[in-house]
C-alpha cells in the first residue's frame, strides 16, 4: 500500500518508525530538507521537499497512484488544503488531516463530510479524553479500552507494601477475588509474558484484563482508595489543558489552571468560566503550595516543556498527591523514567500516532483486520481486537486443543453480554469479539495469524 | 563499529560472488578446458568457506548500522570481493602472478579493462567469460544487486541508503519508489533487459554466441575487456555500430529509463545532465571528424570510428576499433578531455560525471556573477530545481580529491620509466574506469610492463575511481577505525 506522509514533525517521524517497520511504501513531504534527510537516513522511504499543499509537490510524491495521505504537518489548514488537494487529483485517495485548533472541534464532523476526508484526528483532544478517564478511575497507570468499553487492560504498578508484591499468578485469584488475567509484565524495562509460576516482585509494571464492571472490585480488593477526584490541579494552559478543563468541568470536578501567559489566561477565563485560572509560573513551589496541591486530588502537569512537567510531577507526588498525570511530549524512553515517580505518563503524539496506525491496518485488510490495536508497556506488547468471522479457523473448538503461536495470549472472548476472560475449554463462535496480546512483536494482522501453523 | 553486521553483510557478497562464480566454472567443463575448471573449483570452494565462516561467525549480530559501517562495508567488499575473485586465474596458472590477476580482477570489477595480457586469446574461454562478466557486475554494483534479492533492505532501517549512495556514482543518489530493495530490484530488471537486448543486436549481426555473451557483459558494464587481442577492429560495422549504440545507451542515467517505463517522457528529454551528456558525444565526434580529415579512406569509415571511439571513451567502456594513439594531436586531447568528464550519474560508467560538470559549470558561474555583484543572492538551479548548498560543496569537495589523488598516483607512477604521457594517461585512464590510455597504454598495448607498485597504485586508483573516492579514501582513515 502507498503512504504520503505530508508533515515530517514529532507524530510525522513516529507514524514513519511505526509504518515503514510495517512494509508500507512511504513517502514523506516537508518544506524542511534536512529532517527528510534525518529520516531518508534512518527509514526505508523516498522524500520530496516542498510544500505539501501544492499540486506540484504532491504530483512528485506520486499522489496520483497513492492509497492514503496523511497530513500532520503544523496548521491545521495546510493539512485541510492538502486533503483536498490530494483527494481532487485522486477521487480514490484516502485522506487523514489532523486538526487541532479548538475552535474547529465543533465542525469537525461536518468538515469531514464536506472535504471528504477519511478520518480527523486531534491529538490533544484525544490526549484530554484519555486523561479524563485516568482521573475518574484513579489508580491504574493507564487504561486501553476494547470490545466497545466493556473490557479494558489496565497498568498496575507493584509497590513494595502492595498486596500484589510476591504473589505468585498461581494465587492471584485468591487475592483479588474477581476475575482478571495479567496479560503481560514490565520487568526493567522488558516485556516478559508470564506464567502461573510467575512472581510478581516490586517495581513489576502489570497489565491485566479486566471487563469494566470488575474494575472498581479490584481496586478495593487491592486495597486502593478510590474516591472520586473533587479538585484537580493543571499546569500550563494550552490546548490539552482547555479540552481536559471542559470534560471535568462537565464531570463536576472542579478545575485550577496555572499559566504563564497572561493574555492566554484571560483567553481561558473567557472560554472557560467555571474553572479558576491563575496567572503564574507553575515551576515555583510557593505558587503550587497557595493554590493548594497538599490536598487536591489529582495533578496534571500538561506544559509544553517535557523537563518541566517532569518536575512539578515529582514536587506533586513528594507532596503526596494522590494522582498525577504527566503529559510528555518529546520524551519516548519510558525505560529511563520508570524509576522516577511521575504516575501516568500521556504522549499525545503516541495516541494520534496509534489511532492512525490503527486506521491503516484496517484499511490494508479490510476482512478481518483488527477492530482496535494498543500499544501497552512501552509499545513492546500489542494488544489487538478481532472479531471472528466465516473465515477464522478453529470455531468452537477448545483452546486447549488449539496450537497457538508462543508469545501470543488470548486474554478475552466477548459476544454482547457474555464475556468471558478464557481459559482452556473456552472457544470462540462466529461474531464473538477475541482480544489477544502479543508479545512476538510482529506479523498479526488477523485473527488466523495466531494460529500456529 | 558494529563488525559483526559488516561481516555478515560481506558474507553475504561473497555467498553471491560464489554462485556467480558457478557459470564460468560450467562453461570451462563443458569445454573440457581441465585447469581453468580446477581453478574454478577450488576458487567456489575457498569462497564459499570463507563467506559460510564469516555468517557462522556474525550469526549473532546486532541490527545498528551507520553511514560510517555502511561506506567502510562497501569498500571492504570490493577489495575483499576482488581478492577472491582473482583466484581463478591465480589458480588456473592463466595469470602466473597474483598480483597481475588481482589487477586483471581489479580492473573487471571496477569496469576500467585495462589489461595486463599481451594477449587474450589464449585465455581459457571460462576464463574470458569471467573476465566479462566481473564487468557486468561490478557495473551496477554488486552491493545493490545483493539489496534487491536479500531482505536486508526490507528492515526498519535507512542504512542501505548509505549502501546505495556509496556504490551508485552521482552527486545526488535517490531512490526510484520508496522501498530500496523494489528500486534496486527495478535498475537491475532494465540493467538485465538491455544487456539482453544488446545480445540479441549482436547475434542479429551474425557474432559467435559466446562473442556475443562477453561482449554484451563488457558493454552493459562499460567496462571493456575483450576476448579478441584486436578488440573490437576485427568484427563487421554492422557489429560495431551496435556497440557505439549500447555503449551510449549504458552512459545515460539509468532513472531517465525508469522515467520512460512511467511515461514521463518529457522530463527525460529536458533533463540537463542527459543534454550535456548527447551534446558532448556529438560535438566530439563533429570536432574529431574535422580534425581526421583524409585520414581514412571514407567518411562513412570516419564517422563509425570516431563515433566508437568518442562513445567508447566517455562511458569509459574502453573498446576499441581503430588505434587512435596514432590520430592527431587535436583529436587526442578531446578524448582526454572525454576520459575526464566520464559518463552521466546513476549509470554504469566512470569518470568524474556530466552531473558533477554540471554543477561545477553552473557554480563557477554563480561565482563569477557574484563577483560582479555581490550584494545578490543566487541559487543554482538543475532541471528547474534548486540545488541545496551541501551538494555543491559536497562536489566540489570532489573535484578537489579527484584532483589530489590524479597528482599522487602521476607521481607514484612515474617512479617507472615511461614517458610522462603514458604515465599521465595510465593513471587517468585507471581512475576513470575506462581502460585504454595512449603510448605506452595505448589501445594495442598493455598494463603489463609496469611495476609490481605500480599496479599496486593502479589498482587502488581503479577502486576509488569506481566507488567515487570517498568510501576508499575513509577506509585509510584513522578516525574510521577508532573513536576519539
Amino acid at each position: 500500500m502507498k503512504i504520503i506522509i505530508a508533515g515530517n514533525g514529532k507524530v510525522g517521524v513516529m507514524l514513519t518508525r511505526q509504518l515503514s517497520a510495517e512494509g508500507y511504501d512511504l513517502t514523506l513531504i516537508d518544506a524542511n530538507h534536512k529532517v527528510l534527510e534525518v529520516s531518508e537516513e534512518k527509514y526505508d522511504v523516498m522524500s520530496v521537499q516542498g510544500n505539501c499543499a501544492s499540486m506540484e509537490v504532491l504530483d512528485q510524491a506520486g499522489v496520483r497512484e497513492a492509497n492514503l495521505l496523511i497530513a500532520v504537518t503544523n496548521a491545521d489548514e495546510v493539512n485541510l488544503l492538502c486533503c483536498m488537494t490530494a483527494h481532487g487529483m485522486n477521487p480514490d485517495i484516502h485522506t487523514i488531516a489532523r486538526i487541532r485548533n479548538p475552535e474547529y472541534t465543533e465542525q469537525i464532523y461536518k468538515m469531514r463530510e464536506l472535504f471528504a476526508l477519511s478520518m480527523m484526528v486531534n491529538p490533544e483532544r484525544r490526549a484530554a479524553m484519555e486523561i479524563e478517564r485516568l482521573i475518574k478511575y484513579p489508580g491504574f497507570l493507564k487504561r486501553d479500552t476494547f470490545a466497545k468499553g466493556r473490557v479494558e487492560i489496565v497498568e498496575l504498578r507493584v509497590d513494595a507494601e502492595h498486596k500484589l508484591c510476591n504473589v505468585a499468578l498461581n494465587d492471584l485469584p485468591n487475592v483479588v477475588k474477581c476475575k482478571i488475567l495479567v496479560c503481560a509484565v514490565l520487568r526493567n524495562g522488558k516485556a516478559i509474558a508470564p506464567d502461573g509460576n510467575f512472581v510478581l516482585r516490586e517495581g513489576d509494571r502489570l497489565f491485566v484484563t479486566a471487563s469494566t464492571n470488575t474494575l472498581t472490585q479490584l481496586l478495593k480488593q487491592l486495597g486502593i482508595i478510590t474516591h472520586k477526584a473533587k479538585r484537580v490541579i493543571i499546569c500550563g494552559g494550552g490546548r490539552l489543558s482547555y479540552y481536559l478543563a471542559q470534560l471535568l468541568l462537565k464531570n463536576g470536578i472542579s478545575v485550577q489552571i496555572i499559566e504563564q501567559d497572561y493574555e492566554r489566561c484571560r483567553n481561558l477565563a473567557n472560554l472557560l468560566p467555571g474553572a479558576s485560572i491563575v496567572n503564574g509560573d507553575a515551576s515555583r513551589e510557593f505558587l503550587l503550595d497557595d493554590e493548594g496541591i497538599s490536598d487536591c486530588d489529582a495533578l496534571v502537569t500538561l506544559t509544553g516543556v517535557d523537563e518541566l512537567n517532569m518536575i512539578i510531577s515529582l514536587y506533586g507526588s513528594s507532596c503526596g498527591v494522590p494522582q498525577v498525570i504527566t503529559k510528555l511530549g518529546r520524551l519516548e524512553n519510558n525505560t529511563m523514567l520508570d524509576s522516577l515517580d511521575l504516575g501516568s505518563i500521556i504522549s499525545p503524539k503516541e495516541l494520534c500516532c496509534n489511532t492512525i496506525v490503527r486506521f491503516v491496518r484496517a484499511m490494508k485488510n479490510q476482512t478481518g483486520a483488527a477492530l482496535a490495536v494498543h500499544l501497552i508497556a512501552d509499545g513492546q506488547v500489542e494488544a489487538m481486537e478481532f472479531l471472528v468471522d466465516e473465515g477464522t479457523k478453529y470455531c468452537g473448538r477448545p483452546l486447549k486443543e488449539l496450537k497457538i503461536k508462543k508469545n501470543v495470549l488470548i486474554v478475552c472472548i466477548s459476544n454482547g453480554v457474555r464475556l468471558q476472560i478464557p481459559n482452556g475449554d473456552s472457544s470462540f463462535e462466529k461474531g464473538d469479539t477475541v482480544i489477544i496480546v502479543s508479545t512476538a512483536g510482529k506479523a498479526i494482522y488477523q485473527l488466523n495469524d495466531i494460529f500456529e501453523n | 563499529m558494529n563488525y559483526k553486521m559488516m561481516g555478515r553483510f560481506i558474507g553475504y557478497i561473497l555467498l553471491v560472488e560464489a554462485v556467480f562464480m558457478v557459470p564460468a566454472m560450467l562453461i570451462s567443463l563443458f569445454l573440457q578446458e581441465r585447469e581453468s575448471c580446477r581453478g574454478f573449483m577450488l576458487s567456489v570452494c575457498a569462497t564459499l568457506v570463507i563467506a559460510l565462516a564469516l555468517l557462522g561467525i556474525s550469526r549473532k549480530s546486532k541490527k545498528n548500522f551507520r553511514a560510517r559501517e555502511g561506506l567502510v562495508c562497501v569498500g571492504i567488499s570490493w577489495i575483499v570481493m576482488s581478492i577472491l575473485g582473482a583466484l581463478p586465474f591465480y589458480l588456473s596458472r592463466e595469470i602466473p602472478s597474483y598480483l597481475d590477476a588481482l589487477f586483471e580482477t581489479v580492473s573487471g570489477f571496477t569496469t576500467t579493462g585495462a589489461s595486463i595480457l599481451p594477449e587474450v586469446e589464449s585465455l581459457s574461454k571460462g576464463m574470458l567469460y569471467w573476465r566479462s562478466f566481473t564487468h557486468w557486475l561490478g557495473g551496477m554494483g554488486v552491493l545493490v544487486f545483493v539489496l534487491a534479492i536479500s531482505s536486508a533492505g526490507a528492515k526498519n532501517t535507512g542504512f542501505t541508503m548509505h549502501i546505495l549512495r556509496a556504490e551508485s556514482p552521482g552527486p545526488k543518489v535517490g531512490k526510484l519508489v520508496p522501498k530500496m530493495k523494489q528500486t534496486a530490484e527495478i535498475l537491475y530488471l532494465m540493467y538485465i533487459l538491455l544487456t539482453i537486448l544488446n545480445i540479441v543486436f549482436l547475434l542479429i549481426g551474425r557474432m559467435p554466441l559466446f562473442d556475443a555473451v562477453c561482449t554484451a557483459l563488457g558493454t552493459a558494464g562499460t567496462g571493456g575487456f575483450g576476448i579478441k587481442n584486436d578488440s573490437m577492429a576485427g568484427y563487421s560495422p554492422y557489429i560495431q555500430n551496435v556497440c557505439t549504440v549500447f555503449m551510449l545507451l549504458f552512459g545515460v542515467n539509468f532513472s531517465c529509463y525508469y522515467m520512460l517505463l512511467i511515461r514521463q517522457v518529457k522530463s527525460v528529454f529536458q533533463d540537463e545532465e542527459l543534454r550535456l551528456y548527447l551534446g558532448v558525444v556529438a560535438g566530439s565526434i563533429l570536432l574529431i571528424c574535422i580534425n581526421l580529415r583524409g585520414f581514412y579512406a571514407t567518411v562513412e569509415e570516419t564517422v563509425r570510428h570516431v563515433a566508437f571511439q568518442v562513445a567508447s571513451i566517455v562511458t569509459t567502456t574502453g573498446y576499441a576499433t581503430t588505434d587512435f594513439d596514432l590520430w592527431p594531436g587535436f583529436s587526442k586531447a578531446i578524448l582526454l578531455g572525454l576520459m575526464v568528464i566520464g559518463a552521466s550519474a546513476g549509470s554504469t560508467g566512470g569518470g568524474f560525471k556530466c552531473a558533477r560538470v554540471l554543477l561545477i559549470l553552473k557554480s563557477l558561474r554563480r561565482n563569477v556573477r557574484k563577483i560582479l555583484s555581490p550584494q545578490k543572492v543566487q541559487v543554482v538551479r538543475v532541471n528547474g530545481r534548486m540545488m541545496e548548498e551541501n551538494v555543491l560543496e559536497n562536489t566540489n569537495a570532489y573535484l578537489s580529491a579527484y584532483v589530489i589523488i590524479l597528482f599522487f598516483s602521476f607521481i607514484l607512477v612515474s617512479i617507472d620509466k615511461f614517458s610522462v604521457t603514458t604515465n599521465f594517461t595510465a593513471v587517468l585512464s585507471c581512475f576513470n574506469n575506462i581502460g585504454p590510455g595512449l603510448e605506452a597504454v595505448g589501445p594495442v598495448c598493455n598494463y603489463g610492463g609496469f611495476s609490481g607498485f605500480s599496479k599496486l597504485v593502479l589498482i587502488l586508483d581503479m577502486l576509488a575511481g569506481r566507488l567515487e573516492i570517498f568510501p576508499i579514501l575513509i577506509l585509510f582513515t584513522k578516525s574510521t577505525w577508532f573513536r576519539h
